[in-house]
């Protein structure tokens, strides 16, 4: 086998982890707010060990990454490819964490109800979770439209997470007694928006992989490449 | 023209008999600045190199066309060919000393161009040594013979012997392929700091080097230029696809 057929394998092995990390997270995020909505602590238990599958996973793609680093020592598509998962996957385990908030949060309400049928949470997360989806397999298939997409669908996240918070605090003014249960969802909420937020951070990174530029460094004038 | 140019190349075109070697190569080569040229054995990058300080004349059924302007003058025009390749000095792949003293190994090119001061040629041996990086493992040994050097330290004794006669080029081809890594590591440092004085061109098959020491990289195919720029941008996002693909290894 030649230099570069080993090479094209490693990076095919680490395409497959990456997408089974993702199934993992996609898998955290749907039962952390389920969790929610069933109040059912044993769902949140599945994603306590989720979340620990996806931490391995992590550590497990690094290593392969920094192994590709030190004996191939890439330049230019294979630079980026490789150096981009390593930051994506650093966004991915994030993901997972706030999924295991959330279900930890879960479990918190005990036997109280909730004081409203959840309706824009369980809608947030539906539309993260295709962000993550989307981040992840615009990598694989090098779709730089659908990496870039990903900042647009951000925003519909960032409308019904301000939706949320409105609703938040027009509850707590109306019912200062269950301010509690008030700032858990306010907690909740803001994990949903940050996954958006590492979703879009992927998705940069995937067109960095594609075209070797980051959109942010070029909007501050700062072109990104190698120092 | 920009007024860091020191070597202009325009429209050059080299034949070896029937087979084209350079086809209409155009490079501007900056002053102070390392410039690698890179590709496959056999693009013609070594070829270009040695057209530099007309090392191809002597070759039978060699043909040059195009122009070669060093600081504006044209090489292959009037300029006395001593006193070019005193002016664009080289370094071969394979380090050369010639079979005689450390001392006269450096002293060589200065003495060919007329001076015989004892004194003044001990500055000259001194200062080239030292600008190579070689003066404190030879300076108690001048008078023995240079081969008993390592290949390491033979190669940094040809890089003093080719700044004996102060050139304001140094064409180096493939200076570190026959060295160990530490003997490379010092031949790297050396040209990284050798630029302040000289303007360097390097022929290089290795990648990493031509990343870690050069400011601007010429990717040679066949005999053409495909692709030349900042080192930092051909390496990380090159314009063309077969220089992508020959620095990713997927051909050459």
């Amino acid at each position: 086998m030649s230099i570069r057929t080993r090479y094209e394998r490693e990076l095919q092995e680490i395409f497959d982890k990456l997408v089974l990390m993702c199934r993992h997270i996609e898998v955290a995020i749907e039962k952390s707010v389920r969790s929610l909505t069933e109040l059912d602590p044993e769902i949140a238990k599945e994603v306590f060990d989720i979340e620990e599958l996806i931490d391995r996973m992590e550590r497990d793609i690094e290593q392969a990454c920094l192994k590709i680093l030190m004996m191939e020592q890439p330049v230019a598509r294979d630079f980026r490819e490789v150096s981009a998962v390593l930051k994506m996957i650093t966004d991915l385990e994030r993901i997972g964490d706030q999924a295991r908030d959330i279900a930890e949060i879960s479990m918190q309400f005990g036997e109280d109800r909730i004081f409203k049928r959840l309706v824009h949470i369980p809608m947030m997360s539906v539309i993260v979770i295709q962000m993550v989806k989307d981040g992840v397999s615009s990598y694989i298939n090098r779709d730089v439209e659908l990496a870039r997409s990903l900042d647009k669908t951000d925003d519909k996240v960032d409308d019904l997470f301000n939706l949320v918070m409105g609703e938040l605090i027009e509850f707590v003014k109306k019912n200062p007694d269950d301010a509690e249960q008030a700032v858990m969802f306010i907690m909740i909420n803001k994990y949903l928006e940050r996954i958006g937020d590492h979703a879009v951070n992927i998705g940069e990174w995937v067109e960095y992989a594609i075209t070797g530029s980051h959109p942010k460094r070029e909007q501050g004038n700062e072109r990104y490449s190698i120092q | 023209m920009e007024n860091n140019i020191k070597i202009s190349l325009k429209n050059i075109d080299l034949w070896y008999k029937d087979f084209q070697a350079l086809k209409d190569v155009n490079l501007n080569i900056r002053s102070h600045e390392v410039t690698a040229f890179i590709g496959p054995s056999g693009c013609g990058k070594s070829t270009l190199l040695k057209s530099l300080n007309r090392m191809n004349d002597l070759i039978e059924g060699c043909k040059i066309t195009g122009e070669f302007l060093l600081d504006g003058e044209d090489i292959y025009g009037g300029l006395d060919v001593n006193m070019l390749r005193k002016r664009v000095g080289m370094v071969f792949q394979k380090p050369n000393p010639f079979p005689m003293s450390i001392y006269d190994n450096v002293a060589y090119g200065p003495r060919t161009h007329g001076i015989k001061s004892k004194s003044a040629l001990d500055e000259i041996v001194e200062k080239s040594l030292r600008d190579a990086a070689i003066w404190d493992e030879t300076k108690d040994r001048l008078k023995k013979s240079a081969l008993s050097l390592s290949g390491g330290q033979q190669q940094r004794l040809c890089i003093a012997r080719a700044l004996s006669v102060e050139p304001e080029v140094l064409l180096m081809d493939e200076p570190t392929s026959a060295l160990d890594p530490i003997s490379t590591g010092k031949i790297e440092d050396l040209v990284t700091q050798l630029k302040g004085d000289y303007t360097i061109v390097i022929v290089t098959h290795n990648m990493q080097q031509a990343t870690r020491i050069s400011d601007r990289t010429a990717f040679f195919l066949l005999g053409e230029v495909v692709e030349y720029g900042a080192t930092e941008e051909l390496f990380s996002r090159p314009q063309d696809q077969r220089t992508e693909n020959y620095i990713t290894g997927r051909f050459g």
